[in-house]
């Protein structure tokens, strides 16, 4: 079953062309990574398959909506967590749900608790709970754990590996942490210039980490290391 | 090493130092007092003493009897009630229209080409300016009054809506677009919350102007109200009275702004500014 497939896409900004002619496919359960400069149009074809701007050419199938995780945790200040999570769907099922996946991401008992008083590391938490309560097919994950400290990033990839594994969602991850993607994605793909440029199956491989690092222009001596 | 080591040791096993003695609120609350308490008292000693006179300005134990007679014949509370009367009216009718135009403006770039620049232009005009226009229109009685306290309420409201609805975080405005969420749920859940801070900002500066709207108003052709109890006491040169209304008016402004405060509490307690547990 695919998440998402994308068939030519191509997204340009007046004369400037940020994605040409684009290929992707995720499937059910698949993490993908997405490693790439910046300005490279990874963040450009995330909010594409976000719904949240217009392709200029191209075909993008994904069954359902696809929920977004962004860099910044975007939860509403003045709604306690439930809503948060549970936003667009008030319901009695829906306050349910949301104090489930609230749960889930290791946040139980907090759902009347509000925004101001979460961590960082517990706000994105309460964000991926906002995501995986609407059983997405495809999650799209825009360096949400970019502004998170190391050790706090760490216990993020476990949580988030985790997650995935239980709903099996097609996940996006668009991130420039190499190590990051090494760490959790069974797919990387390597943008450059509006296309994907490489892609490696993480499974079994040694060396990634250098090879990926080359990619994207980074000269490591693995033997001085 | 070994000593530092010793010497810190020591350090965690004493009792942990007091921490600096800090006022209580309570404290802090009792001292706000003191300088209008001692005021009050320096001026009804200045008083009894002769240097003031009761014409000029009569003490206030003078004032507060003065209180005490008119409450006691129930001319206070229906003077009062009808200066409350007109406030509120003229509050809610003002205050709805700025809300409703704000609203409606913050939305619309349409709405504000339409209005904007015509509300600005009122609102230039001094509303105290409008008032012998407002005895044309109105005449002397109820309705001009409250049209007073209206005008005067209508703008701070109005433009803190608009500014509130435009100042509403552009990122949240995506989220609600990943989220599916339909644009009343969108305008429920995300823009009028946004929005509130600011709309309280404009109500605390209506209820604000609202008195002053009302003393204008009251002092023109009335036979009830504070307002009138003033006029009806220069007549008589009763210093007492007039200077009991002064204090009726600045004790209803205090009221008014807690009232507000009391409001904010409630609406934005989830903002780190006005919330009260840590």
């Amino acid at each position: 079953m695919t998440a998402v497939s994308v068939r030519g896409l191509r997204r340009q900004y007046g004369e400037r062309v940020v994605i040409e002619n684009l290929d992707l496919r995720i499937g059910k359960g698949e993490f993908v990574a997405l490693l790439g400069e910046s300005g490279c149009g990874k963040t450009t074809l995330l909010r594409a398959l976000a719904g949240l701007d217009a392709i200029d050419g191209g075909h993008i199938d994904a069954p359902g909506k696809p929920a977004v995780v962004f860099q910044e945790h975007r939860l509403l200040p003045w709604a306690p967590l439930w809503q948060n999570v549970a936003l667009g769907l008030e319901t009695p099922e829906g306050r349910a749900a949301a104090i489930a996946a609230l749960s889930e991401v290791g946040l139980a008992g907090r759902e009347e608790d509000w925004p101001r008083n979460l961590s960082g590391g517990q706000a994105q938490r309460v964000a991926l709970a906002r995501a995986l309560v609407r059983e997405p097919k495809l999650l799209l994950l825009d360096e949400p754990f970019a502004a998170l400290d190391a050790l706090t990033r760490i216990k993020m990839h476990v949580l988030i590996r985790e997650l995935v594994a239980r709903h099996r969602p097609g996940v996006l991850l668009v991130t420039h942490d190499v190590d990051e993607a090494v760490a959790i994605a069974d797919r990387i793909l390597v943008m450059r210039a509006g296309r994907i440029a490489a892609s490696y199956d993480t499974a079994g491989q040694t060396g990634l980490r250098d090879t990926l690092l080359k990619e994207l222009g980074v000269e490591t001596d693995t033997r001085a290391a | 090493m070994t000593i530092q080591l010793s010497d810190r040791t020591a350090l965690a096993a004493a009792p942990r130092p007091r921490r600096k003695a800090r006022l209580t609120s309570w404290q802090l609350n009792i001292i706000s007092w003191l300088a209008p308490v001692g005021f009050l008292l320096i001026w009804e000693a200045a008083a009894r003493a002769g240097m003031i006179a009761p014409q000029i300005l009569p003490a206030p134990s003078a004032v507060a009897a003065t209180g005490w007679k008119l409450i006691a014949n129930g001319s206070l509370f229906q003077h009062l009630g009808a200066s409350l009367a007109r406030a509120a009216a003229g509050f809610v009718i003002g205050g709805s229209i700025g809300f409703g135009l704000g609203v409606l403006v913050g939305f619309s770039r349409l709405a504000e080409a339409l209005l904007d620049r015509s509300i600005q232009m009122i609102r230039a005009i001094p509303f105290l300016a409008m008032l012998p226009l407002v005895i044309v229109w109105f005449g002397v009685d109820e309705s001009g009054k409250i049209f007073m306290v209206s005008l005067a309420v209508m703008f701070p409201i109005y433009i803190n809506t608009v500014l509130g609805i435009r100042q509403v975080d552009p990122k949240l405005l995506e989220l609600a677009r990943v989220t599916g969420l339909s644009w009343q749920a969108t305008i429920r859940r995300i823009i009028l919350p946004g929005a509130m801070p600011s709309v309280l900002t404009g109500v605390r500066y209506a209820l604000a102007v609202a008195w002053l709207a009302l003393v204008i108003a009251e002092t023109i052709a009335t036979t009830r109200g504070i307002g009138f109890l003033a006029m009806d006491a220069r007549e008589f040169l009763q210093t007492n009275v007039i200077v009991l209304t002064i204090l009726i008016y600045a004790a209803i402004g205090v009221g008014a702004d807690s009232l507000a405060r009391a409001l904010e509490r409630r609406l934005l307690r989830w903002h780190p500014n006005y919330a009260k547990e840590a």
